[in-house]
């Protein structure tokens, strides 16, 4: 009985001929899912991004001590042990407690560039691919510019303007991302400008910006969370790296790249100071990694490897 | 015994896909002499695999299997790899369809060609040479000297498929098989090529397996014609009772080639039963 | 065979050869452009971000007379598309300004120190190739296999290790625990005041003067950087040319060499390969310019007296023409590896007609 309620869902989302959008909106993504799911190591990475989620938005639960205030009197740089599961660091805290709050700071630089940049990159690319001409040369030179450019240099460039901190990370970041999502979302807007879709839209008398907001805009998305997934790697390695040159987030916070920088002081005698926060970052860079190749795979089949 | 050239017994091709197994080729036998052979069918029925079955260039993901494969009496499936590579370029030569992708881009043709040579031949470099320009003159390319220092992109398809045909021929192979060899070109040229194609194997004393979907094509160019559907051989005729086919699917195959002079009205539409795969 | 063919092969050689200097012309304006663009964004992030531009550049303690005259130096009083010309004619001069931690011109620091990152680095990207390409290669060919396996596992990991941490657990390791490697630092002390360079490049010069305890004491030093960007490099390269490879080995022309009876190991290295050949060069060169970068970080890990080291040095001591000077020279360095690399695409591809 069950049985064969299952098996008609799943014809039903298969269908040929999908009877409402919905059903043929719900047939693709259960297709993409199918082959997602096939994908173990992308699972994996899956995994990795939802235990960051949740240890972000529990870590009052999960961590045992305060991440900032440490006890200097009895717990300086003890090795790691049932009491202190990473260790303590040179002020007395609790390393795993610290990396368990560095998973918010993680999340809020990433989620913070790609809400900066993504957009940025949406609205270039697809202007510059809606009028074409004289705006598309410029915009596109612009891009091909910043693109051109070392993203690690000209960030910390910006960051020594700006002043260190981890908004400033955040913003010279963002500056330095936006390029490739310009290139995607133009390309992808060049091979619907043409379409009968478009056209039909323009008879029927919408403005050029109605155009792109509502009909060009929706169909570059999928691609761009692709590519940003992808990035979000990236994003993660630089801003550890702004961090441990001390121009990211500032002390006391608990951010990962920070942690590593005040631990490489101790790091020949007391090495865990430092291990634990880079294993994370190596941890969730390598989940975006993953999720950002089995996305690719399973909405872009001809990028596909298997 | 000793006139046959090539026996093909029970011929299989599967490919494991994400669906489960594709039988490409379905238990396919003939046998062939020093003579042309066309295969025909439609798109899709398993010519090319069997080609390359034969040939030994099948993915390497694929099985074949056959109850005997064997070429000059020798049994081409039980051989060792190195024992079969010996054979292709210089027994057993092959003309893939598109000389636009099936030449290698970034070399000359030359160099092409004599790459073929010197893999089976030892002969010196210089000597190399001088029978790649003869084979490139005898493919009726004017000017040899010139033709060889060329990349392939700088040719046209014509002059590329007569390259490739000087490529394939220069070791001076038994049997050779053309896959589709004229069906990317040019109508203007296809004869040219086809017509060089003729006197090289009659000249030579070849045998020929000539792949092709077009059976009017194949009828006036080979002596025997083997029909194929879904992956098996439905028929197997001489190429002068061709009008008398027996088979259905025969039948329906002539019925489609257009004839001037008749009206047709409606368009006949290709007759396909399960049962002939079966 | 046409007469058109016959003509058109005829002038196929000066063809060619004006196809790739058009193309050198429009790749030049876009080097220029590009510079242009990268001296517009350090004019930014030094003369418009800063609430005082000469603070920016002096730092808080100089005097007030320094600071006058920085001022009218800078020009700071004419509009901005002035002070942009007068930025980029200086830059073009070479004059970044002086470093006010180092006293030098900004300019004579960056000859001072890029030696040694370019030492690096090309020691990095050599190692990154010899180990990528072969990985990358066999990757293709033996899809789905452990070694196809073990090169995505190696590959992915590169991409999302933080470097400085790498290399902070390799001296642990390899300096602390085991004594294989010399401490961070460029040289013993005792050979920087007996060694002297010629090239800048320590091995080199070491090899040259046939110092060879030199060169084992620069290799003891090096050696781990090197191999830390090696890594990088190497999850980069061996990643693109896998699926390079995969792309090619899926052409009919690898049929045609089947049947030509060539050998898998002359299809693999002599056909598909030396197709692959034309995007590998990019790949290399890309990989290359992201060592660079890279340097910054693995400087600062390994004490390496590079521009990496420079630029962070100057960061931590609000010494802005230094940090703008160094990123305009790795910025500088990167155009010229792109139009360096487009050129070559050109010069391997025979099928390259027009631009
Ligand atoms: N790599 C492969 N993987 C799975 N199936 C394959 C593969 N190559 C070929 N096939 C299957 O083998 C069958 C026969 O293919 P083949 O190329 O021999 O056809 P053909 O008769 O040459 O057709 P055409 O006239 O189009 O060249 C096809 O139906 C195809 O589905
Ligand atoms: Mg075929």
């Amino acid at each position: 009985m069950t049985a064969s309620v299952v098996l008609s869902r799943r014809e039903w989302l298969l269908s040929d001929r999908p009877a409402s959008r919905l059903q043929a909106r719900l047939g693709r993504a259960y297709v993409a899912w199918r082959r997602f799911s096939a994908n173990r190591l992308a699972l994996v990475g899956m995994l990795i991004i939802v235990a960051l989620l949740v240890v972000a938005a529990f870590a009052d639960v999960l961590a045992p001590y305060s991440p900032t205030v440490g006890d200097l009197k009895n717990a300086r740089l003890l090795p790691p042990g049932a009491a202190h599961w990473f260790g303590t660091d040179d002020l007395g805290r609790d390393i795993y407690s610290r990396v368990v709050y560095g998973a918010r700071w993680t999340l809020y630089v990433v989620i913070l560039v790609a809400i900066i940049a993504a957009p940025i990159g949406l609205l270039v690319g697809t202007i510059a691919g809606y009028a074409g001409g004289w705006t598309d040369t410029i915009l596109m030179r612009i891009t091909d510019i910043f693109l051109a450019f070392p993203k690690l240099v000209l960030a910390l460039a910006f960051v020594a303007a700006l002043g260190p901190g981890i908004e400033n990370a955040v913003l010279a970041i963002a500056i330095t991302s936006w390029p490739p999502y310009a290139r995607i979302a133009r390309a992808e807007t060049l091979t619907v400008r043409n379409s009968d879709y478009i056209k039909a839209v323009q008879l029927m008398g919408a403005s050029p910006f109605r155009i792109v907001l509502r009909h060009i805009m929706p169909l570059c998305i999928s691609s761009l969370i692709i590519r940003v997934t992808l990035d979000m790697a990236g994003i993660i390695l630089t801003a550890a790296g702004l961090g441990f040159l001390g121009l990211g987030a500032q002390p006391p916070l608990p951010e990962w790249g920070a942690m590593i920088a005040s631990g490489r002081r101790f790091i020949l005698d007391q090495w865990w100071v430092a291990a634990a926060p880079g294993a994370a970052i190596l941890i969730v860079s390598l989940g975006f990694n993953l999720l950002g190749d089995g996305l690719r795979d399973a909405l872009d089949p001809r990028s596909g490897d298997q | 015994m000793s006139d046959t050239l090539l026996e093909v017994d029970d011929l299989r091709v599967t490919f494991p896909t994400r669906t489960g197994l594709v039988q490409a080729v379905r238990g396919v036998s003939f046998s062939l002499r020093r003579e042309r052979l066309g295969i025909v069918g439609e798109s899709g029925s398993g010519k090319s695999q069997t080609g390359r079955a034969i040939m030994g260039v099948t993915p390497p993901q694929a099985e074949v299997s056959a109850k005997k494969l064997a070429f000059d009496g020798m049994d081409l499936l039980s051989m060792s790899p190195r024992e079969r590579r010996a054979l292709r370029g210089s027994r057993i030569a092959m003309i893939l369809q598109d000389p636009k992708y099936s030449l290698d881009p970034v070399m000359t043709i030359g160099r092409q060609i004599v790459e073929t040579l010197r893999t089976h031949e030892k002969v010196s470099k210089a000597e190399a040479r001088e029978r790649a320009l003869a084979m490139l003159q005898a493919v009726q390319i004017r000017d040899p000297a010139r033709v060889f220092d060329l990349y392939p992109h700088e040719v046209s398809g014509g002059m590329g498929q007569r390259a490739m045909i000087a490529m394939m021929l220069v070791t001076g192979p038994e049997l050779m098989i053309a896959d589709e060899p004229t069906s990317a070109l040019d109508v203007t040229v296809q004869l040219d090529v086809l017509k060089i194609l003729d006197k090289l194997v009659a000249e030579r004393g070849m045998g020929l397996i000539f792949i092709s979907h077009d059976l009017r094509l194949v009828s006036s160019f080979c002596d025997r014609v083997v029909v194929m559907y879904a992956g098996k051989v439905v028929e197997q005729i001489k190429a002068s009772e061709l009008r008398d086919a027996q088979h259905p699917y025969t039948r329906g195959l002539l019925n489609c080639m257009p004839r001037i002079g008749f009206e047709r009205h409606p368009l006949p539409v290709l007759d396909r039963k399960p049962e002939w795969a079966a | 065979m046409s007469v058109a063919e016959n003509q058109a092969a005829a002038g196929r050689g000066s063809a060619r050869a004006v196809a790739i200097l058009s193309s050198l012309g429009r790749f030049l304006v876009i080097a220029v452009t590009t510079y242009l663009g990268l001296l517009a964004v350090t004019f930014f992030i030094g003369r418009v971000i800063p609430i005082d531009p000469v603070l920016a550049v002096l730092g808080d303690r100089a005097p007030t007379a320094v600071v006058e005259r920085t001022r009218r130096e800078m020009g700071l009083d004419l509009p901005w598309i002035e002070q942009f010309y007068l930025y980029v004619k200086a830059a073009l001069r070479g004059d970044f300004g002086t470093s006010v931690l180092t006293t030098n011109p900004v300019m004579s620091d960056i000859r001072r120190v890029f030696p040694a990152t370019i030492e690096l680095a090309t020691l990095g990207t050599i190692i990154g190739a010899v180990i990528g390409v072969p990985l990358g290669v066999l990757a293709a060919v033996k899809r789905g296999s452990l070694i196809d396996q073990v090169a995505r596992i190696v590959g992915l990991i590169g991409y999302s290790v933080p470097i400085f941490w790498l290399g902070l657990l390799g001296l642990v390791l390899f300096y602390a625990k085991l004594q294989w490697i010399a401490f961070p630092a460029r040289l013993d002390v005792v050979y920087e005041y007996t060694f002297t360079p010629i090239t800048g490049f320590y091995l080199l010069d070491a090899a040259i003067q046939g110092q060879w305890d030199v060169f084992y004491d620069a290799w003891r030093h090096i050696v781990l950087p090197a191999a830390l960007l090696g890594y990088l490099s190497l999850a980069y390269i061996s990643r693109m040319i896998r699926s390079f490879m995969l792309n090619e080995l899926a052409q009919e022309y690898i049929v045609a060499a089947r049947a030509k009876g060539l050998s898998e190991r002359r299809i693999i290295w002599g056909h598909a390969l030396r197709n692959a050949a034309v995007p590998m060069v990019t790949v290399i060169a890309l990989s290359y310019a992201n060592l660079l970068e890279g340097s910054v970080l693995t400087e600062t890990v390994f004490s390496w007296p590079g521009i990496g080291l420079y630029i962070t040095n100057s960061l931590q001591n609000a010494d802005m023409n230094a940090v703008l000077g160094g990123t305009i020279a790795i910025g500088s360095v990167f155009i010229a590896i792109n139009l360096f690399s487009d050129l070559l695409y050109r010069l391997l591809d025979p099928r390259t007609k027009t631009g």
